[in-house]
């Protein structure tokens, strides 16, 4: 094919993805984008240029060769599609769903120069969701032969699990030990099923229990066993234990009856199953109007999964403008779709209350003024602004910090300021021999895939270690 | 999963005693901490203070009383049989030191809960004074078991049917103006653990408490038990579940603990609906 046929046959927009109705949607906890079917897979694919110094490869954090998976989609050989994607990365159904690919690949496409950027995104959902409908069997790589050595991983997360698969596929002997009693961390207690089924999530679960990785529920690190003793029975560790501890502003009315952190709100829903309530046990309060504040994309997850529960009005308050929000475009859009409403420049003075309940949140209007460390435009209060939004529920959504039980019960192990660990980005080691950390619990809160690819690396330089350890 | 031992009634009738194999959870274990437990898939995870801790054996004990759909559940459950998730030592133990004189005061069957607790601060040397209550004789537990690890056990009963009549905190005041004392600890119901702290506020003794806020995770992630302790907020998963007495927000603590009231009540209901339809086709 001739570059100018090639530049005929571009489309300027991605092949649409089927979608649920936001009407319809609005009212259930199924899955918003349905996804591609062969047709439109191919077609898409059929966008890529194909370049030989792919720029998408280098905006994603685990290095997928994409425009060989993509090659392999537009030419029907789905399973090299697949297996070519999961050399590099071993969530391709969650990261195809819950990665923000227009800042990362997708950004880079050169496609997405004066048109829309290829679809990478669908494209790896597309050729995951192929591969998980054949099965099992298709699911389980090859695991070399065991190496004798025993690693423990702490959190059964996206860093964890992936430090896990990967470890456990060169032939060592993996435990993974998990706080709570379902094994998937954010990905189960966070993420909601109408972004990220959990069905998709326990599957990829019982995929690395067949390989053999063992996994321990119900083991609080730090408390039940010490990292400590477990170096005394494994030949390595890694802690994945993320930032769970929910931030609040200290501002009057936060410990009223009704105010959530999003954290609480979304366990209850997603790993709890509140929303089937009173058939599963753990109740929760619906509320009619709703806000919650925050931009994120955990926000916005609180935001629409209060409007699934039945909120009447469910308002997102943020301080900073749209172009600052720093959730993914499409939730902003999808959110947007279902009614969501946005109060931007707007940041809570005090939640008020009646009897020990929610009945409003009162509120102050802001502008942008010079940007401030983060580079985004610091907002500042207009004086005489203040109003007030009626509420029953409110769901603080302005970020997490450490969870402190591992650093707490560890001599030895550094942390900085924050209280996150210390690890060194390319290897992930701390400052305890054969304890590495990545995810969360070292960068703060970001995202999936950059979890997993800190897993990545650590599982890498964990079998270093395991080679020259005498 | 963690195998039910040994289970006994200890109060007619809906306190259970329950010993359950947990060798792991059994050797970290201190008083004063908690576990938490979820019996089945569609179970609502639920923390239970330890009523004792034997890592000898390898078991933790607990103490449940049936009140809402998951207790009622807990006490149907019979020896053999398994919980799905037991997870645990959860929140920090007690702080146990010789101290000359130490009062511990419980109410209704809370009273378990201090028996580690009391034991510990025994073994430390300390002087242990046991202050329990209830609104009748029969509603008393872990006498005899307090009176092994106290130097003195005052019971009280409301209705005077034994020991004085009155409440814990008559006893508690009468006990510190005649003996004095240099710590009391307080394990039972928000409000008289309440009244316990305002009865020893006037004499500046140090009071702990060990609050029971609503939990989901117990492990600090989700926020739903925090407390106001002073000026500040504690989650009583990872901070505590012990605080100063003085410094608790307690009508706040109590009023958080009535959120999800209405819901408990239609869990409930539906769960007896369903439970009797069971128990007719039974026959």
């Amino acid at each position: 094919m001739t570059e100018d046929n090639k530049a005929k046959k571009l489309t300027t927009k991605k092949t649409p993805i089927p979608e649920q109705d936001p009407a319809v949607r609005a009212k259930n906890f199924n899955e918003v984008t349905l996804g591609y079917n062969e047709e439109q897979a191919v077609a898409e694919a059929e966008r890529c240029l194909q370049c030989k110094k792919p720029m998408c490869v280098e905006g994603c954090p685990v290095n997928v060769p994409i425009p060989a998976f993509i090659k392999a989609i537009a030419e029907r050989d789905f399973r090299k599609a697949i297996n070519t994607i999961k050399e590099a990365n071993v969530l391709p159904a969650v990261c195809g769903r819950v990665c923000p690919q227009e800042i990362q690949c997708e950004q880079r496409c050169i496609v997405g120069k004066k048109n829309e950027p290829v679809g990478i995104g669908r494209l790896e959902r597309f050729a995951a969701d192929w591969e998980r409908e054949c099965g099992m069997e298709c699911l389980l790589p090859q695991v070399a032969p065991s190496t004798g050595k025993k690693v423990a991983v702490v959190g059964a997360g996206p860093a964890g699990l992936t430090c896990a698969y990967d470890l456990a596929k060169i032939g060592h002997k993996v435990t993974v030990y998990e706080a709570l009693h379902g094994a998937g961390g954010v990905l189960m207690y966070g993420i909601p099923e109408f972004r990220l089924p959990k069905s998709i999530v326990t599957q990829e679960v019982e995929v690395l229990k067949k390989m053999g990785v063992e996994i321990v529920t119900n083991a609080v690190i730090g408390k039940l066993i010490t990292i400590d003793e477990l170096m005394e029975e494994y030949d390595a560790c890694f802690i994945g234990t993320g930032a769970g501890l929910p931030k609040f502003m200290g501002i009057d009315g936060e410990n009223l009856n009704g105010v959530y952190s999003a954290n609480e709100f979304l366990t209850r829903v997603n790993l709890m199953k509140a929303y089937t309530f009173p058939n599963s046990d753990t109740p929760i309060k619906v509320g009619s109007r709703v806000a919650v504040v925050g931009g994120g994309n955990v926000a916005m997850d609180a935001v629409r999964t209060a409007l699934r529960l039945g909120a009447k009005e469910a308002i997102i308050i943020y301080r900073r403008s749209d172009e600052e929000m720093p959730a993914r475009r499409e939730e902003i859009h999808h959110a947007k779709e279902e009614g969501i409403r946005f109060e931007l420049l707007t940041n809570p003075k005090r939640i008020l209350g009646e009897d020990g309940w929610v009945t409003g949140i009162e509120c102050v209007r802001m502008d942008l003024s010079e940007p401030d460390e983060s580079g985004r435009r610091r907002p500042v209060e207009k004086s005489g602004s203040e109003f007030v939004i009626p509420v029953d529920i409110v769901i603080m959504s302005i970020g997490t910090g450490p969870n402190p039980l591992v650093p707490e019960s560890t001599e030895g192990l550094a942390t900085n300021k924050w209280g996150y660990i210390v690890a060194d980005e390319e290897t992930g080691r701390t400052s305890k021999e054969g304890v590495y950390a990545g995810g969360d619990i070292v960068t703060g809160s970001a995202t999936v895939i950059l979890a997993m690819g800190a897993g990545r690396k650590a599982a890498q330089s964990i079998q270093e270690y395991l080679l020259t350890k005498k | 999963m963690a195998k039910i031992l040994e289970k006994r009634l200890i109060r007619t009738p809906d306190v259970y005693y329950f010993k359950i194999d947990a060798p792991l959870i059994s050797k970290k274990a201190q008083p004063g901490q908690f576990v938490i437990v979820r019996l089945h898939d569609q179970g609502e995870r639920i923390p239970i203070s330890l009523a004792d801790i034997n890592p000898y054996e390898g078991t933790i004990s607990l103490i449940v009383m049936a009140v809402g759909k998951t207790t009622n559940e807990f006490v149907m459950m019979k020896e053999g049989d398994d919980i799905l998730d037991l997870c645990g030592p959860l929140g920090k133990p007690t702080h146990i030191e010789k101290v000359s004189r130490v009062i511990l005061v419980g109410g209704g069957f809370g009273v378990a809960s201090l028996y580690p607790i009391a034991r510990a601060f025994k073994a430390s040397g300390s002087n242990v004074v046991t202050i329990m209550g209830a609104r009748s004789h029969d509603l008393l537990v872990y006498e005899k078991e307090m009176a092994d690890v106290s130097d003195k056990v005052i019971v009280t009963t409301d209705d005077g049917s034994k020991g004085i009549k009155g409440v814990v905190t008559a006893a508690l005041k009468q006990e510190i103006d005649e003996n004095g004392a240099d710590l009391v600890l307080t394990v039972g119901p928000a409000i008289m653990m309440k009244f316990v702290s305002e009865t020893t506020r006037p004499y500046g003794i140090h009071t702990v408490v060990s609050l029971n806020p609503i939990m989901v995770d117990g492990t600090g992630m989700c926020g739903g038990c925090r407390v106001p302790i002073g000026k500040d907020t504690k989650f009583a998963c990872t901070d505590g579940p012990e605080f100063d007495g003085h410094l608790v927000d307690w009508n706040l603590l109590m009023s958080r603990q009535k959120t999800y009231q209405d819901e408990e009540k239609v869990s409930f209901m539906q769960w007896k609906k369903k439970h009797e339809h069971i128990n007719i086709e039974g026959k």
